[in-house]
């Protein structure tokens, strides 16, 4: 019973005896549908708010950037789990892509960023092209496990091949030139954060794209009822194998961009924690809302750097008590519960 | 067979079974096209059995579908309703967290092509979403087109059904107990919608009440255990004393 943002417009437009459209003008269906996509003005808001840390917080600019890159990474899972409902516990697997390619590519062609993202997403976007054919076929707890191996396999294939991505000591000698040739990335963060903060509004703007595109509903049609689609004459599975690579493109530039602010690849990157990571932080927030993914980062972010303050090799029991509490009392996540509230405020 | 005078579904020596037992046996059926039907039968008679092989939902052990004199015995669910075979749920199977337009549209978006399109924005899709928006009119859901589906009614959720199948164009419309669940009242209301539809829809529907059978459909099939037990007109059928025994006489309809 959660009425979504739009719904409540719906109130206004919904007149059926003046249903039919004019000349010309839209019909008020395709209104409807537009208003649906329209930008709220809290949108805005958070936007601007990303901004503050330059002026709040500089010396926690370097905490932002990686809060910016897990946004993002939390982003590319959304459109998967949010909106076509896969379960992933390898999704780290592009990440790690995205950064060993974004850190090769400085080290052995050139330093210039923008490119190393592009070959980056290419890269994730190939690898998650071509195991999109398993990933369609399966659901459920099959899903979950051939995405757990197929991470651990990435993990373990880098690790042995450290001729390429110096194993266990990490990729030495990513050499990044400043972005545009002018802002160096120095130790303050402020170019990363700068340049993290771009690049996921830039892909935010194409995701939000996306989820309001004929194939973002498919994606929702798939999510909400699997086993109806092919009654609609979907072709589910090519609709999940386009999601799966794209997200794999996304994610692949998010690990590009952790690759380029740090200067340093480790095998971190193709973790299983990363993996489950991001899904927490997806869940923290909620899925499918694509904001949720953004403000879960910045919750686990935080919270991880506030624990890890406190008690540095426990800082998981705190994030544990937080997942608990939130998938409990808001199975939604944090902006389901949220929407949940603001919906029953203004119905009184 | 030619495609022109071909029947518009048929089936030739249908059969299947879960281990022992036999679901379906050696159906062979023909529906011109227009004709409606009504496929009736005791509980366990494999009627939902029947559209699920016709719809590719559950592969056959032997035995051929056609669609137009066309064999798509082979393909795939999606690859069936693209060629013009919809089917409804007897259990509601919709979109719970889209509002009916956005269900309805999504239907036409995939029969015209565009649905792959990621690009593009929905609300752009102005001949389809008015499409979707005409077929939701036709049924008398233009008031419930912005409500997520969860919130609507029970009977409207089965229209909506009916609304979804429409949106892929059928040739041949397969309906499932279209009224299950439904009061007896506002089951009629239903059963109009599926009288209002266009005469060159072929329609084959399953349904227990006799009162509607005998009032919507122009021929009926019988089902009794995985075969075709009788076929005919209304009247042929209420004057066949096999019927009447194994199934009109023996229990109760409803």
């Amino acid at each position: 019973m959660i009425p979504k943002s739009g719904n409540r417009l719906s109130d206004k437009i919904m007149r059926p005896q003046d249903a039919m459209s004019l000349a010309g003008a839209p019909s008020q269906p395709q209104e409807y549908l537009r208003s649906l996509s329209r930008w709220h003005p809290l949108e805005i808001a958070f936007w601007l708010a990303t901004l503050l840390p330059f002026f709040l917080f500089p010396t926690y600019l370097s905490l932002a950037s990686q809060i910016a890159v897990a946004a993002l990474f939390a982003l590319s899972l959304d459109i998967i789990l949010g909106y076509a409902g896969i379960v992933s516990l390898g999704h780290a697997a592009f990440f790690g892509i995205g950064a060993y390619a974004a850190g090769l590519f400085s080290k052995f062609v050139w330093g210039e960023p923008f490119s190393g993202l592009l070959i980056a997403a290419a890269m994730a976007a190939l690898i998650g092209y071509l195991t999109s054919f398993i990933i369609a076929r399966f659901r459920h707890l099959t899903l979950i496990m051939i995405t757990l191996g197929l991470g651990l396999l990435l993990a373990e294939a880098a690790n042995s091949a450290g001729w390429l991505t110096g194993g266990s000591d990490g990729l030495q000698g990513v050499k990044i030139w400043p972005v545009f040739g002018y802002f160096k990335f120095d130790l303050y963060g402020t170019t990363a954060y700068g340049y993290s903060l771009a690049v996921l509004f830039l892909v935010f703007l194409a995701v939000r794209r996306l989820i309001h595109s004929p194939f973002g509903l498919s994606l929702r049609g798939i999510r909400e009822n699997w086993t109806r689609m092919p009654a609609v004459g979907a072709d589910s599975r090519a609709h999940i194998r386009k999601a799966y690579t794209i997200a794999a493109a996304i994610a692949g530039i998010a690990g590009a961009v952790i690759a380029q602010t740090t200067q340093t690849v480790s095998l971190e990157a193709l973790s299983f924690e990363r993996s489950a990571d991001v899904l927490v932080m997806l869940v923290l927030g909620g899925a499918g809302r694509l904001y949720g993914g953004l403000v879960g980062a910045i919750i686990f972010m935080v919270a991880r750097d506030q624990f890890s303050g406190i008690a540095p090799q426990y800082w998981y029991f705190g994030i544990g008590i937080l997942l608990i509490l939130v998938v409990m009392l808001l199975p939604n996540g944090i902006l389901g519960g949220l929407a949940k509230l603001t919906a029953r405020w203004s119905r009184k | 067979m030619s495609e022109a005078n071909a029947p518009a579904l048929s089936t030739r020596g249908l059969a299947m079974s879960f281990g022992s037992l036999v679901v379906a046996k050696d159906i062979d059926l023909s529906l011109p096209k227009g004709v409606r039907y009504a496929l009736i039968g005791p509980n366990g008679a494999g009627k939902t059995t029947l559209i699920n092989l016709m719809t590719g939902m559950l592969k056959p052990n032997a035995g051929q579908i056609f669609l137009g004199g066309e064999d798509i015995t082979a393909l795939e669910p999606q690859e069936r309703v693209r060629r013009g075979l919809a089917r409804t749920f007897q259990i509601n199977s919709l979109f719970p967290g889209l509002t009916a337009l956005e269900a309805v549209t999504l239907a036409v978006c995939e029969r015209r092509g565009s649905s792959g399109e990621f690009w593009s924005k929905l609300s752009s899709q102005s001949e389809a979403i008015d499409e979707a928006h005409e077929i939701l009119l036709r049924l008398r859901l233009g008031d419930s087109c912005y409500q997520p589906t969860r919130e609507l009614p029970y009977g409207r959720q089965r229209l909506l059904e009916i609304a979804l199948a429409l949106a892929t164009r059928p040739k041949v419309l397969l309906l499932d107990e279209p009224a299950a669940g439904v009061p007896q009242e506002e089951s009629g209301d239903i059963f109009e919608a599926v009288a209002d539809l266009s005469q060159d829809i072929t329609l084959l529907f399953i349904e227990h009440d006799m009162h509607v059978v005998f009032r919507f459909a122009s021929h009926i099939i019988v089902l009794v255990g995985g075969m075709v037990f009788a076929q005919g007109s209304p009247a042929e059928i209420a004057a066949d004393p096999r019927v009447r025994e194994v199934y009109l006489g023996k229990r109760k309809h409803g």
